[in-house]
């Protein structure tokens, strides 16, 4: 795919002098949808994680079930970098239509592996061209014709895995755990990965510089996406109720919740100590999810940009009578439709105040698949402690693709159900007023439908009410209530997940960023010491509202750079609302909304330019 | 000499009426809502539900603030408008040991309220659901409703020229397993047919004709208490008997109908129309539809079903409340999560 302008990097430029090239560069399989590319993809991507080197895939692919393009890409990178590497040195093209512009986009001395049919050699003379007979050796390993454009993709695997020189009995492995129970069907694609793999042993001459050799960078690591990583830790914080809609690209979230709610979740009698609803929209769903925390449930929902605007009455409900849920926005390209299966950062300002009039919502902003884990978990006790709704915005690049993090380690503090009073506490307390702040702490006590104390009900609404949740149109009474509001917003600062310093050295220049922007940008900040001799600081931010912290980081620092993924420098604009005027004027933006994840290349060439270098 | 003044009258839990009652209306004097809240206390009194079992759940509109009148010892929630289907749901799926009653109007419901509606129906939720129609818009000063008769008038003069949805027909179709209409002044069949509304599991939707005294009780309204005196036609005559009380009725057994409910309770349907089977689905729609034809208001049970499992069933729930389940339960230990580490290595 035509991702970016065929730069060279140092990196390639050694490459192309023909030195060898070892575990850092990018494939990109480009093929159609609907091809069932993507065990294949995964496949290989596992087999150079079994090498032992640092691995990430991105999947692009179109909003289609059936015949468009689609490309995966793999890069192996020593150095641990997983963003996207802005131009792929290895191509494998399976896909016609886009064969020719994708063999332009490759880089001098990159690598065309190809149907041999597609005569691609005419395009261009500075790349190495490896064409196979996919189609024929696929029809000798797989009589059935039906099957074999599946097994095509597992020929490819052997061919790159021959090539690259990625041991065959790891792939062998990988095909076993990934057909674990079906004999016959890793008979016939481990018969495809080999058929592939003696072809370019005998017929291929190695005329490239790229390999991939073992080492031992990736032990005790996982490969796992966000939305199931997000899925694992609402199971992990005891969600009771699921309700949703399904929508790309987070519907995978809800699959991964319920398929771990059902081993895990059922009495040793058989029944669910959960419900999962697929609902008829997402107005529903976070209506659902607003009546089940009303009445006691952790519930979730989860959803992205056209379902978050579809919740915003609801939201301010939730806002405003109190009520714990989470809402998790696995964020894709917008505005309206825009493009389902591609990533951006464009929702936090709609998710900041969503709904009408004064309503704020804390977010969650998970920057890997651990803090997917993590910060789910974090969004449930911060609901219920804090009695409101709370988002946890991820994207698709963090939430579909596969990436790699040590394990997620066992919750180490109980779930905190917040402040809830039981019928022995009313009999001792004599009863309560639902939002009055009896501890300082602007959260009221609230109690839960059932609870058998005469004392126990008080009446939930959405329109103006007084502090013992009564119904008014009194300036003085709303307002008070609205006051409080804030007051407990305020202190969230405190309670959210603090930023991470990733670097606070002496420099006078800091980035501020958020969510799947972190792997490009740490990548980033060594490419501008390497290339321009400059140390940059680095706070990244992890929730909304923004802690002291990130106040203290723009402070200490002449100019920010605030780095995210859309057009409207949402970030930026929600710092400036929340800094002192003074330091709004030190906030300027690295912006990347075209739908990829963004890059480092990216981010340095625009540092660089802003700054002069 | 200390006088001791009667015993207050209770039911059967020990508890006065004064125990089922709410705040005071701010409803138009006269308005068929309070007529409703009145039988609702009536019921839930008659029936020994304990008041802080019970859920009360609204919308938006006239109707929707009801739930204000009745029951001050339940929890409610007033949510927004036509969502209270799905608030209700999750609450009912974080607590389906309460009794959940929910009040909506024809806006709340048939209008802007129609797509969680006809979903609610389809799941058979255990609630009962209550329309307090009164074909208008009351809150925004008289506008038509989707449930206004066609030729129906306004106060205005405007004339109604779409048909109205029929919800008690609506909901038989979707799956809701008890099914009535009543009006708002019938004491006996609308205490009748709320007494059986609790004793039954399954999704209750029950349409009461609601006038509306100040924007839709005049000549013209199809609606008003007028017409619906002079048109009203009774398609069974109800009579229920709490599995508490004495069996004692003054029935003729001949023409009787009788749906034993889940609570060991019986729901007695005199016939009035000939042949009326309440557990025929077919059969209640044909017969809501051929009312319409001869400009009828039918009421009474037209639809009953009491072996359809509830959503509760399908979802094969614990039977302890999802939304008090200790951590125990609910989160996982530690060697389920080394177990899904393992296997993404």
């Amino acid at each position: 795919m035509a991702t970016g302008e065929s730069t060279l990097s140092e990196a390639q430029e050694a490459s192309s002098t023909h030195a060898r090239v070892t575990n850092d560069f990018s494939i990109n399989v480009a093929t159609v949808n609907g091809s069932g590319s993507q065990s294949a993809n995964s496949v290989l991507l596992k087999s150079i994680f079994g090498m032992g080197v640092p691995v990430s895939g991105k999947n692009l692919f179109p909003s289609n079930i059936a015949g468009q393009p689609t490309w995966f890409l793999i890069r192996a990178s020593k150095d641990g970098y997983v963003a996207r590497k802005h131009v792929s040195e290895i191509l494998v093209a399976l896909n016609p239509e886009t064969a020719q512009a994708d063999v332009q986009a490759l880089p001098p001395g990159g690598v065309a592996i190809y149907e041999e049919n597609f005569k691609l050699d005419q395009v261009r003379a500075d790349v190495v061209f490896y064409p196979v007979p996919f189609d024929k050796l696929t029809a000798s390993v797989c009589p059935e014709v039906k099957l074999r454009k599946l097994v095509k993709n597992m020929v490819y695997v052997g061919v790159v895995a021959q090539l690259l020189a990625i041991d065959l009995g790891i792939v062998e492995s990988n095909l076993r755990r990934q057909f674990s129970k079906k004999q016959k069907v890793f008979d016939l694609n481990f018969g495809g990965a080999k058929a592939g793999f003696d072809y370019a042993l005998a017929n291929l001459t190695k005329r490239d510089p790229f390999f991939i050799e073992k080492i031992n960078k990736t032990e005790g690591k996982i490969i796992i996406d966000g939305n199931a990583a997000c899925g694992m830790g609402a199971v992990f914080a005891g969600v009771t109720v699921v309700a949703w809609y399904p929508i790309t690209p987070s519907t995978s979230v809800i699959e991964s919740t319920t398929d771990l709610l059902n081993k895990l979740r059922l009495t040793p009698e058989g029944k669910a100590t959960f419900a999962v609803i697929q609902s008829e929209d997402e107005l529903a769903a976070i209506g659902m999810v607003l009546g089940a925390g009303w009445a006691g449930a952790r519930a979730m929902t989860s959803t992205s940009g056209p379902g978050m605007s579809l919740m915003a009455e609801f939201c301010g409900l939730g806002y405003y009578a109190e009520i714990p849920g989470v809402i998790i926005n696995v964020q894709r390209a917008g505005p309206s439709t825009g493009m389902p299966t591609r990533t951006q950062q464009a929702d936090l300002l709609s998710a900041a105040f969503l709904s009408h009039g004064d309503t704020r919502h804390p977010i969650m902003l998970p920057g890997s698949v651990k803090e997917c884990f993590e910060l789910t978990q974090a969004a449930f006790d911060l609901a219920e402690r804090m009695q409101t709704p709370v988002f946890l915005l991820t994207d698709l690049d963090l939430g579909m693709n596969n990436w790699m993090s040590e394990p997620f380690d066992y919750p180490a503090k109980p779930l905190d159900r917040g402040k809830v009073l039981t019928a022995a506490d009313l009999e001792r307390l004599g009863g309560f007023a639902r939002y009055r702040d009896v501890d300082g702490d602007a959260i009221g006590w609230r109690t839960l439908p059932g609870t058998r104390h005469p004392k126990a009900s008080y009446f939930t609404r959405g329109s103006g009410h007084t502090d013992a949740a009564k119904y008014t149109e009194n300036p003085v009474e709303y307002q008070a209530v609205m006051d409080r509001l804030v007051r407990k917003f305020e202190n969230m600062r405190k309670l959210v997940p603090a930023p991470v310093v990733v670097k606070d050295g002496s420099s006078k220049i800091g980035f501020l960023a958020f969510g799947s922007t972190d792997c490009a940008l740490t990548e980033s900040l060594d490419q501008i010491k390497q290339r321009y001799a400059k140390d940059v600081d680095y706070l990244r931010i992890r929730a909304y509202p923004f802690a002291q912290a990130i106040h203290d980081f723009v402070a200490s620092h002449e100019r920010i750079y605030v780095v995210e993924q859309n057009r409207d420098a949402q970030l930026a604009s929600l710092l400036k609302l929340d800094l002192p005027a003074a330091q709004v004027t030190k906030l300027r933006s690295i912006l990347h909304y075209n739908g990829l994840p963004v890059d480092a290349d990216f981010i340095t060439a625009q540092f660089a330019h802003q700054e002069g270098l | 000499m200390a006088t001791t003044a009667p015993a207050p009258k209770v039911n059967h839990i020990g508890l006065p009426i004064l125990d089922y009652r709410g705040g005071k209306s701010t409803l138009c004097a006269g308005c068929g809502h309070n007529a409703i809240s009145e039988r609702i206390v009536d019921a839930l009194y008659e029936m020994s539900v304990e008041p802080d079992r019970v859920m009360k759940m609204s919308g938006i509109g006239c109707s929707s603030k009801s739930p204000a009148y009745f029951l001050s010892r339940s929890h409610s929630f007033n949510g927004v408008h036509g969502r209270m289907p799905a608030i209700t749901t999750g609450a009912v799926l974080a607590n389906h040991t309460m009794t959940t009653i929910g009040v909506s109007g024809d806006g709340d419901t048939a209008s802007i309220g129609m797509g969680q509606f006809v979903h609610l129906m389809r799941r058979n939720l255990p609630m009962i659901y209550i329309i307090e129609d009164n074909g208008v818009y009351g809150l925004t000063k008289g506008q038509f409703s989707a449930t206004a008769d066609l030729g129906s008038r306004l106060k205005t003069g405007v004339v109604n020229d779409l048909a109205a949805i029929d919800t008690c027909a609506l909901a038989i179709q979707l799956g809701a397993t008890f099914v009535g209409r009543s009006f708002s002044g019938d004491k006996k069949q609308l205490l009748s047919m709320l007494k059986a509304a609790i004793a039954h599991k399954g999704t209750v939707m029950l349409d009461v004709i609601s006038p509306c005294v100040t924007f839709n009780d005049h000549e013209g309204s199809t609606k008003s208490y007028k017409f619906m005196q002079e048109n009203d036609a009774p398609i069974n005559e109800i009579g229920f008997v709490a599995s508490f009380d004495e069996i004692a009725v003054d029935y003729d057994s001949g023409e009787i109908f009788e749906v034993q409910m889940h609570d060991g309770s019986n729901l007695r349907l005199r016939k009035l129309h000939e042949n009326y089977d309440p557990t025929n689905k077919a059969n209640a729609v044909r017969t809501l539809m051929e009312a319409h034809d001869n400009n009828e208001i039918l009421t009474g049970v037209f639809y009953i079903n009491t072996t359809k499992p509830t959503f509760i069933d399908l979802l094969n729930l614990v039977n302890e409340p999802l939304g008090t389940l200790p951590e125990s339960l609910t989160r996982p230990p530690k060697s389920a999560l080394d177990t899904l580490m393992a296997a993404l290595k």
